[in-house]
């Protein structure tokens, strides 16, 4: 626990690194929040004619959308989507990328090389190509979006962890262990992924960004969770018909996506000085 | 010598990756879908077209029958018939790719020519404000949504200001196409005022699509020539009294855009995947506007046309990359 104490006080001396923080932090306590701190919170899912398309101002903050929801609340209530979305996505590439890297990296069997192939074939191409044709096989929903983008997420962790095992297994201390006879298993988890950890932290954050943007985009191209759901790249989206006079309905969800993905981003890079002693920058990247 | 071994690598590493790609492909539209017939045939069709469909295309056979079949397909370039235009898939995104090629190149110029001095100025004046202003809008500039950014950007400099195109690729007649790209083509009739309506209407989507590539190319040169003002050979240049500028711009420059060239090959491939956003708000004609077509009418061949070609370019274009990047610096590349 005093590893994660002395992060905590690293990040809050690292400047960017904070900044994240609390960026990412606002977006949670959004989420968690939204039925407290949104000004009409029955006003997200329901069609109020009359409200339609209200400038921000007075009661409605962000101003309405064309069905006079009030675009403050969905996009409060939007940050519990979009974070549903990016943390189960980049869990599940987590659970499929790591152990297979690890297993892959360490037994150097063809299976293992096998599906190390399987995951250069994702990373040819760009993560949103991939998640397209997935997203629109299966049809728009939030689970589909998950599935797409854990789809095409779990390569990345399962290079970066192939890479840092098949550099560690050389290590004195490794070669020590398998001397003093210490199962391979044991080995593995005990002295190789503690040693993998701090690249799969960085990647983590880095990638929830990532997958944010991605599944807004999804949104954005009709493929994420269905209207009238609030989900932010389809507000953007839908804002498009009613420019240049609803000037206000875009603003509110692209600043959210913004806050949070620069949250993830600095959050990232900041955990990366602090964790990786390697990549420090000793020439203040 | 050497030159040619690494190409014949870079294919050995192409050809089974592409294999792959299709493959997966062939796992997400054929094996995933209960009914890829139904998929295909749209969302009116009835029982009886859907099963006419499948026996035509022979999605009743055996799974790795129809994989063999698709290999040999995407050999004839055939990948399918869309059901929207009721052309070949190939044929329509071929006649779209210029349109695609020129907004790509267009904000990769920008990011090159714009982000690589912005980098320079950034390193020699590391940790005073203009460093600050320009971290703070290269971090922004990753972070930011590309088709958020692109809608702001028309309502402020289109709608409101009027002083570029709201979208679409000219006004009037376009050149005569020669090369699929109407400033080249502009340039070749000798009408300049197409070349000019053909920039202006190029400006917006490229400047939104070159942002995140600026942002990575700032940072990517800013760190390469940090790295290397540090090197002896810039203290003793200095001993000898060659003028600061003469050092930075020429001979640190050179040196540290060795690295950067390799992220700037990288950054095409990210444009490519940006501009399938991008264009839809600018109803720029190219492979991404169709997509977002395809999907929006559920024109599935197309969707997975889109697939395999957007990934098969992708691959081609960082291939070239490699290679091209191996001739310029000759101490090797990435392996």
């Amino acid at each position: 626990m005093s590893g994660i104490a002395q992060v905590l006080r690293q990040i809050a001396r690292d400047r960017s690194a904070l900044v994240g923080l609390v960026l990412v932090m606002i977006v949670v306590l959004a989420a968690i929040l939204a039925p407290v701190i949104s000004t009409h919170p029955e006003a997200v899912w329901d069609m109020n004619p009359v409200n339609r398309l209200k400038p921000p101002g007075g009661e409605w903050v962000m101003g309405t959308d064309r069905m006079g929801a009030d675009i403050y609340s969905r996009v409060v209530y939007g940050a519990r989507i979009t974070l549903l979305i990016a943390l189960v996505a980049v869990g599940a590439s987590l659970l499929i990328g790591v152990p297979i890297g690890l297993w892959a990296g360490w037994s150097e069997l063809w299976i293992g090389e096998a599906l190390m192939r399987v995951s250069d074939i994702f990373l040819a191409v760009p993560q949103i190509v991939l998640a397209i044709a997935i997203a629109q096989t299966l049809g728009p929903s939030i689970q589909n979006v998950i599935l797409a983008l854990s789809i095409t997420y779990w390569p990345w962790f399962a290079r970066l962890v192939y890479a840092e095992v098949r550099a560690l297994k050389h290590e004195t201390f490794i070669e020590a262990a398998i001397a003093l006879g210490v199962p391979q298993w044991r080995i593995v988890l005990q002295h190789v992924l503690p040693n993998v950890a701090s690249p799969i932290i960085v990647r983590t954050s880095i990638g929830m960004g990532f997958t944010i943007l991605t599944a807004a985009s999804l949104g954005f191209l009709g493929l994420g969770a269905p209207p009238p759901a609030p989900e932010w790249g389809r507000m953007i989206s839908e804002s498009r018909e009613f420019l240049p006079e609803a000037w206000w309905y875009a603003l509110a969800p692209g600043l959210a996506i913004f806050i949070v993905v620069m949250g993830f981003n600095l959050l990232g890079d900041g955990l990366r000085d602090i964790l990786d002693p390697r990549l420090r920058r000793s020439h203040d990247r | 010598m050497r030159i040619l071994a690494l190409i014949a690598k870079r294919l050995l590493w192409f050809v089974p990756t592409a294999v792959g790609l299709i493959a997966v492909v062939f796992f997400i539209s054929r094996v995933i879908p209960a009914d890829p017939a139904a998929l295909l045939a749209g969302e009116t069709a009835s029982r009886e077209a859907i099963d006419a469909l499948r026996t035509k295309l022979g999605l009743d056979r055996p799974l790795i029958v129809q994989l063999l079949d698709y290999y040999g397909q995407l050999l004839r370039g055939d990948l399918g018939t869309s059901l929207f235009t009721t052309r070949p898939v190939s044929a329509d995104l071929m006649a779209r790719l210029p349109a695609t090629i020129e907004l790509t190149l267009a904000a990769m110029i920008i990011a090159v020519v714009f982000g690589i001095p912005l980098g320079v100025v950034s390193a020699t004046r590391r940790n005073t404000l203009v460093d600050h202003m320009l971290r703070i809008v290269t971090v922004g500039g990753l972070a930011v949504a590309s088709f958020w950014l692109a809608l702001v950007l028309q309502l402020v400099f289109a709608m409101d200001l009027g002083w570029l195109p709201l979208q679409g690729r000219i006004s009037g007649f376009p050149p005569r196409p020669i090369t699929g790209f109407m400033t080249v083509d502009a340039v070749i009739s000798g009408r300049m005022d197409q070349l000019g309506s053909a920039l202006r209407h190029l400006a917006l989507p490229a400047i939104t699509l070159a942002v995140p590539a600026l942002a990575t190319v700032v940072r990517f040169t800013r760190a390469g020539v940090l790295d290397t003002l540090g090197k002896p050979f810039v203290d003793y240049q200095n001993a000898i009294g060659i003028p600061r500028a003469l050092i930075v711009w020429r001979y640190v420059l050179r040196n540290a855009l060795t690295s950067t060239i390799t992220q700037i090959g990288l950054l095409f491939g990210i444009l490519l995947a940006g501009a399938v956003v991008i264009e839809t708000v600018f109803q720029w004609p190219g492979i991404g506007t169709y997509a977002f077509e395809a999907i929006l009418q559920s024109d599935y061949a197309a969707v997975m046309g889109f697939t395999v070609y957007a990934g098969g370019i992708f691959m081609i274009a960082n291939l070239v990359v490699d290679v091209a990047h191996a001739m310029i610096d000759p101490r090797g590349g990435r392996a």
